[in-house]
């Protein structure tokens, strides 16, 4: 049996050269927001294997979100009319009569209130892409019953809350080829960060 | 009296733990009374003698879980939308699990792990789905870095704590996977540039997130602080993005789709964008730097003499390069102390030991990170952006130090 002494002996002698190998045969240069050694990068398999390929209908049953460009929009149509009788039902206790006031938001925009600096933000003067407006209610409204509503009562709600911004005609129809062509007027307001660190506070 | 006591637990070492606590405790204490007489009594009641003095008691038994001290009372404060870390009660730069702060947009859900999955598809070589154990087998990662919520900002009285003030962020160590990592596997297409994470919770919440940054340093954790991810904090997976504003960090992670545009989602637009001169800002990731005292702070009282001030500071643009301290409500500044390990975009405790002479003062701290830039004042905030209100603000925190050795806050008008 070798004595513990032998032991550490050997560890001294190889430790070294096991650390030389990590660092001569890698260029390595840790990036400063990285904090993964280098060791990492080495040896990885160009498959791991792990998971499995997802079918098109699993892929289906849960890819819900819409682009500004439409894509995502599922077949149906709506209009102003039958969104608003919906909006008083489902979305009035918490958005207010109309979209103006509830305890939740206003979500139609207003007359400005001259006390305040700058009037609160709703769909109408904040809101840059129309196609956001079918994408948030149909993932998360209403508040207490999250993902109840129908594909064609969102198409409406949608139309009735563009319509009450005054964006669209009360006659226009919502559908996949027609929401993404709505221009929102807070849409030339919006501007990429290009803060980058540095001494400027902007 | 000691001597007594010993003597009587020895002689009754077969009676069980359980008697022991209970009779044979309050015997003691008769027996002393009887010997050694009035005088004893009359120094030190038996309630005293029991329940002041630990070594006269037999402690609790090994458990399953620790618990903290009943001495010590640390909640967070909670609102409907989010609930905040006591940051005047912490030491180091380790935020608790259980007070890490909470901000939802659709509740905790209550998710299985066993059958939770996540989809990665769109412009990718291989749609793939991975169960929570899939995720488990990959190589994995750990880091510690701070996670702060981008509306992280309060003012408005003398009486807010740092909690209230700016207890939107926590630290933890984070463990996972690296996306670059699961996006090698699944082969993500070279026309990608943004991807979609989406939550699993009722807000089914969606962020769009640049190519860029998610091979850089995004982790796709499953654990925070040693074990499985707290619900609130996204069991069984979230995303975590080093540096860069909560909402981007999505919980209850189950869905990932690759694009070549961002998604423009409610929360990307809507919400967490801010008006600066005119125009409204959008894609503000990096966290700027920032730091507060947080000791000496309100509710604490201090006394004339010795006090080492004590705070955190980090910047989500890397390593805090250098924290100042001024003692003399911002006339001068001195370099304050950090507390290694220095960590990128992580909080790094700092402090600064200074003789208060008893004189009403203000203190406050700035940090510089190390790209160069400097916490501003709210004032030079405000001034930079012609706006008072939004996101992202991070200004320098002052605190009112009254002759009685009271703190307050100092609040700023601003509006």
């Amino acid at each position: 049996m070798p004595s513990l002494m032998g032991i550490l002996l050997k560890s001294l002698l190889v430790f070294p050269l096991v650390l030389g190998l990590l660092f001569s045969t890698q260029n390595y240069t840790p990036k400063q927001s990285s904090h993964f050694s280098p060791a990492d990068t080495s040896q990885v398999p160009s498959s791991f294997g792990f998971g499995r390929l997802a079918t098109q209908t699993e892929i289906d049953r849960i890819d819900i979100d819409v682009r500004p460009d439409g894509k995502g929009l599922p077949q149906g149509k709506g209009v102003a009319a039958k969104g608003k009788l919906i909006f008083a039902t489902k979305c009035a206790a918490c958005h207010g009569a109309g979209g103006i006031g509830g305890p939740n938001g206003s979500l139609v925009h207003s007359q400005v209130d001259p006390t305040k600096k700058r009037a609160e933000k709703t769909i109408g003067n904040y809101w840059p892409y129309a196609t956001t407006v079918f994408d948030y209610i149909r993932r998360a409204m209403p508040f207490n019953a999250p993902g109840s509503l129908t594909n064609e009562e969102v198409y409406h709600l949608t139309a009735y809350l563009l319509s009450a911004n005054q964006i669209i005609d009360s006659s226009f129809v919502v559908t996949p080829t027609t929401l993404p062509t709505v221009k929102m007027p807070a849409q030339p307001l919006f501007v990429p960060d290009d803060r980058k660190g540095g001494p400027v506070i902007k | 009296m000691k001597n007594k006591i010993i003597e009587l637990t020895q002689r009754d070492t077969k009676i069980s733990r359980r008697k022991l606590l209970g009779g044979a405790a309050t015997a003691a204490v008769a027996i002393v009374q009887t010997a050694e007489g009035k005088n004893v009594q009359a120094a030190l009641s038996q309630a005293q003698l029991l329940d002041d003095d630990p070594t006269k008691k037999l402690g609790t038994f090994p458990g399953k879980i620790g618990t903290r001290s009943s001495f010590e009372q640390l909640v967070k404060d909670p609102s409907e939308t989010s609930s905040r870390s006591p940051l005047q009660d912490f030491y180091g730069i380790i935020t608790p699990s259980d007070l890490h702060f909470e901000r939802h947009h659709g509740g905790v859900p209550v998710i299985d792990p066993s059958k939770h999955e996540l989809l990665i598809h769109g412009m990718v070589n291989k749609p793939m789905i991975f169960k929570v154990a899939d995720l488990k087998r990959f190589p994995s990662v750990s880091r510690i870095a701070f996670l702060e919520c981008s509306g992280n900002f309060r003012s408005g009285k003398e009486t807010l704590r740092p909690q209230e003030i700016c207890g939107l962020t926590s630290q933890s160590e984070w463990t996972g996977v690296k996306l670059s990592t699961i996006f090698r596997e699944v082969g993500i297409k070279p026309t990608a540039t943004w991807f979609l994470a989406e939550g699993g919770d009722a807000a089914v919440m969606t962020r769009s997130i640049p190519v860029k940054k998610g091979l850089d340093d995004v982790i796709i954790a499953y654990a925070q602080n040693g074990e499985a991810l707290r619900p609130e904090q996204g069991y069984p997976i979230r995303l975590f993005v080093p540096g860069w504003e909560g909402n981007t960090n999505v919980k209850w992670l189950r869905r990932i789709e690759l694009s070549d545009q961002p998604f423009m989602t409610r929360e990307e637009t809507s919400k967490y964008t801010e008006f600066v001169n005119g125009k409204v800002r959008q894609f503000s990731f990096d966290m700027d730097a920032r730091s507060i005292i947080t000791f000496p702070s309100y509710p604490q009282q201090v006394e004339k003499g010795w006090i080492e001030i004590r705070g955190i500071a980090w910047s989500g643009r890397g390593k805090v390069h250098k924290v100042e301290v001024s003692v003399d409500a911002g006339k001068s500044w001195q370099i304050a102390n950090l507390q290694e390990p220095i960590l990128d975009k992580a909080h790094t405790a700092f402090r600064y030991l200074w003789k208060w002479d008893g004189n009403a003062t203000e203190i406050m701290s700035r940090v510089t990170d190390e790209t160069g830039y400097t916490q501003p004042t709210l004032k030079q905030l405000v001034e930079a952006r012609g706006e008072s209100n939004g996101y992202h603000f991070n200004p320098i925190t002052a605190w009112q130090i009254k002759p009685d050795g009271s703190v307050l806050f100092k609040p700023e008008s601003f509006r």
